[in-house]
């Protein structure tokens, strides 16, 4: 499994080559400049992993990234909507009074003060150092006060068994979860599943890097352009932004 | 007013054992509801991604609220010297452990793991408020254990008042953890407010002595044992005294939030569209558990009459039931506000009224609850010497005619 | 009298939950022996200590994002990959099937795995999937459409 994604990352990675210019998929490289993280090293602070969504390059009832997390995580509908999990979606949002239409991937905001850290009895909703906010599902009692704290409804309960998991995405009834970032790409310096999607698409409404890294994309177009954070009166420091809302 | 003498009730009737035997079926049942929530998977019950916490939540809520509210009569007696009230000091400790344990119950077995047990009270995260109830609750057996100790013992006699006060203190402690559970919740509209804690303080002060008027009069006229108006009659005042604060409360809390413009979509939701949850705040907590036992406690004619005194706290306990179910649903049922201007929409109900109702698994797993704590005092009147063995106005009554 | 009755009426109880004549019975379990390769650690000491290695490993890519891929770090899905294959009728076996490679000794020792509620039980190219969730992928693009018909709140 593990060479399977390394060989699509390469495959990825020379295609990118191949089109010659960092610029054709804004920030989303950028990061593999910084050195690697070697598998045995730790996480440390010195990264916080972040995303940039462009809403006016995504297109409404386009779910490219949507798709692609739920095959990534191996997400299995059971024909019940209300209690399938989710960990991105798509909002469509009208502004009431100007009629604007605006759509977006709302997917965990991955907070540097995550409410959801905070709540939790056992220390299972955590937040590592680069900044992903995660469940320890060894410890998650399922209480779901966490999805009660979340400020983005963000999190989503396991509420059958579940068989077949994917090796990267384990998960199981009975505990909490949500998006994860893609740890297990991210720490293999690759790249998030719905931004590969999106990129790979040519939508190019999703960028993803390292917040912390002023020679990021990311970073450079958030201090160019800025970005917004949803429900910033939380004062929560998302690690997800949001361009055109 | 004479030495009170306690003593153990018999216990030898067909009705006893019947009790008994009627609260183990119910407790089964809750044991198979669980097994069926379980082995299935949550999505069976009612709760879903958007309703996360539940009926069994509202039973739970209401049973350690009212637990600690319990623990009042005895407080009162011994913190605040209040003599009336001492006869009544064991068993009000007493309902409130049981009260607790039934709740905690309910709570546990609806956990997504509740095997996982030993971690919830191994692995702690001091930054949440869940947590320190864990210690709180545990905290309060230990101490409430202690103060029924010190009361029975004679030896012990001269503690009685200081580990009354820890107990007291403790459990507005412990209400203001179950009150904060919510009020720290800054996600949702309809919670997020400092006055959640005191209002929870107040609310557990109205149904847990309605609780304890029920079960009191109850364990007396099965047990044939005298039970004085001089009793009753300070009960009910008290308790109404709590009724009109908890509606004081309510109407403070919305009064604030009708000013706050942000708050308006939620205010009224509850109280002018929210159908079944406006409904129940009208008719279920305002009605039912306020004004009308308000002007049946405050009727003239009725002072003493044990059956009015039953409907009243029955009352009571049904609006509180109302207005838990209203605060724990009713808040989750009103979309979050993410996009503050715009109308919103998705595959994951943004935007929308989320929808629940109730499974029968999930009633009957707190009802469950409830018969836990009633086995429970039922049990330990017959072990050990919690009753007064009257409590007749020569007495009870410290004003009573020598 | 009667204290004496219920006594031992108890006390028959509670030897009855002890089969003591099943317990001889009960066979040794049949350990699948993947041929070829060394595990990480020798024999014994993988079967006293295996919980521990893969517990601590756990906390270790959970919380630090420590992937070690090197040859001889502890890692389930290893485990998983050599020790679970198909049986001869080409059927690989679930955590439901006694003749899983843990299952089989923790029946056998009566220990429950808490393991394979969340994580695969079977080397990934053994897993049947869909490539990708049509019914979910059908079900979003269905409520998609109906919010743009207006079912707006």
């Amino acid at each position: 499994m593990s060479d399977q994604i390394n060989d699509s990352r390469r495959q990825f990675l020379s295609k990118a080559a191949i089109a010659g210019s960092v610029t054709i998929a804004p920030g989303v490289f950028l990061h593999q400049t910084a050195q690697a993280k070697p598998d045995e090293k730790a996480v440390t602070s010195a990264t916080r992993w972040g995303m940039l969504i462009d809403t006016d390059k995504c297109s409404k009832g386009c779910t490219d990234c949507v798709d692609a997390c739920n095959q990534e995580h191996a997400l299995t509908g059971f024909d019940r909507p209300e209690t399938d999990a989710q960990y991105i979606r798509k909002v469509s949002l009208v502004e009431k009074q100007t009629g604007h239409e605006i759509s977006l991937p709302l997917m965990c905001q991955h907070c540097e003060k995550p409410p959801c850290v905070d709540v939790c009895p056992t220390g299972a909703s955590m937040k590592r150092e680069d900044g992903i906010v995660l469940v320890d599902k060894h410890i998650c009692i399922g209480c779901r006060y966490c999805m009660m704290a979340c400020p983005y409804k963000a999190r989503s309960f396991v509420h059958e068994t579940i068989e077949n998991q994917t090796l990267s995405a384990p998960r199981g009834k009975g505990t909490v979860e949500s998006c994860t970032m893609c740890t297990h790409r991210v720490d293999k310096d690759g790249i998030p599943a719905c931004v590969e999607a999106c990129t790979d698409e040519n939508h190019n409404a999703m960028t993803f890097g390292d917040l912390n890294d002023p020679e990021s994309t990311i970073s450079k177009e958030l201090k160019k352009h800025g970005g917004k954070q949803i429900r910033a009166d939380l004062q929560l420091n998302t690690g997800v932004r949001y361009q055109g809302l | 007013m004479k030495k009170i003498e306690y003593t153990r009730i018999k216990g030898h009737s067909l009705a006893y054992y019947g009790l008994l035997a009627g609260l183990g079926f119910i407790i089964l049942l809750g044991l198979l509801a669980t097994w069926y929530m379980e082995h299935n998977g949550h999505y069976v019950t009612g709760m879903s991604n958007q309703i996360v916490w539940g009926m069994p939540h509202v039973f739970a809520i209401f049973l350690i609220v009212a637990a600690s509210g319990a623990l009042n009569v005895a407080s009162i007696a011994s913190v605040f010297g209040k003599k009336i009230y001492d006869p009544l000091s064991r068993l009000s400790a007493l309902l409130s452990i049981a009260l607790l344990a039934g709740g905690l119950v309910v709570l546990l077995l609806d956990l997504g793991r509740p095997d996982r047990l030993i971690v919830a009270i191994t692995t702690y995260n001091f930054k949440s408020i869940f947590a320190w109830n864990i210690i709180l609750y545990t905290g309060f057996f230990a101490i409430v254990g202690a103060y029924i100790w010190m009361m029975m013992d004679h030896n012990m006699h001269k503690y009685k008042k200081k580990v009354g006060l820890t107990a007291f203190v403790w459990r507005l402690i412990l209400t203001t953890g179950t009150g904060s559970i919510f009020g720290f919740l800054v996600a949702r509209s309809a919670y997020d407010a400092a006055l959640m804690a005191p209002m929870f303080i107040i609310m557990s002060f109205a149904f847990g002595l309605a609780i304890f008027i029920l079960v009191l009069m109850a364990a007396y006229n099965w047990t044939g044992r005298e039970l004085g108006d001089a009793v009753i009659a300070r009960l009910r005042s008290l308790l109404g005294v709590f009724v009109a604060a908890v509606l004081y409360f309510t109407a403070v809390y919305h009064l604030t939030n009708l000013y706050i413009t942000e708050h308006h979509g939620v205010e009224q939701f509850i109280l002018r569209d929210g159908g079944i949850y406006t409904n129940l705040f009208w008719f279920g907590q305002v009605l039912i558990g306020g004004l009308l036992p308000l002007a049946l406690i405050y009727a003239p004619g009725v002072k003493t009459c044990r059956k009015t005194l039953a409907l009243i706290s029955t009352m009571i306990i049904v609006g509180g039931m109302c207005q838990i179910y209203v605060i724990v649903i009713g808040g989750q049922a009103y979309p979050m506000e993410l996009f503050p201007g715009y109308e919103v929409s998705s595959t994951f109900f943004d935007g929308m009224v989320n929808s629940y109702s109730p499974t029968l698994p999930e009633i009957i797993l707190g009802l469950s609850g409830m018969a836990v704590s009633i086995l429970l005092v039922s049990f330990a009147i017959k072990a050990l010497s919690f009753l007064p063995t009257s409590l007749a106005d020569s007495i009870a009554d410290p004003h009573a005619a020598k | 009298m009667t204290r004496f009755l219920r006594l031992s009426l108890i006390l028959t109880g509670l030897i009855m939950l002890f089969p003591s004549q099943g317990m001889a019975e009960t066979p040794f379990p049949i350990i699948h022996e993947p041929e070829g390769k060394e595990c990480v650690e020798d024999e014994d000491d993988m079967r006293r200590n295996h919980m521990n290695y893969i517990r601590h490993q756990r906390d270790k890519t959970m919380r630090e994002g420590i992937r070690a891929e090197s040859e001889g770090s502890y890692s389930l899905s290893k485990c998983i990959d050599c020790h679970v294959e198909a049986n001869d009728k080409g059927v690989t076996p679930t955590h439901n099937d006694k003749e899983h490679f843990c299952v089989a000794c923790h029946e056998y020792a009566a220990v429950q795995i808490d393991c394979f509620q969340c994580h695969a039980d079977r080397p990934q190219k053994n897993i049947k999937r869909s490539s990708s969730d049509q019914a979910l992928k059908d079900q979003l693009q269905e409520m998609l459409a109906a919010k743009d018909m207006g079912d707006v709140q």
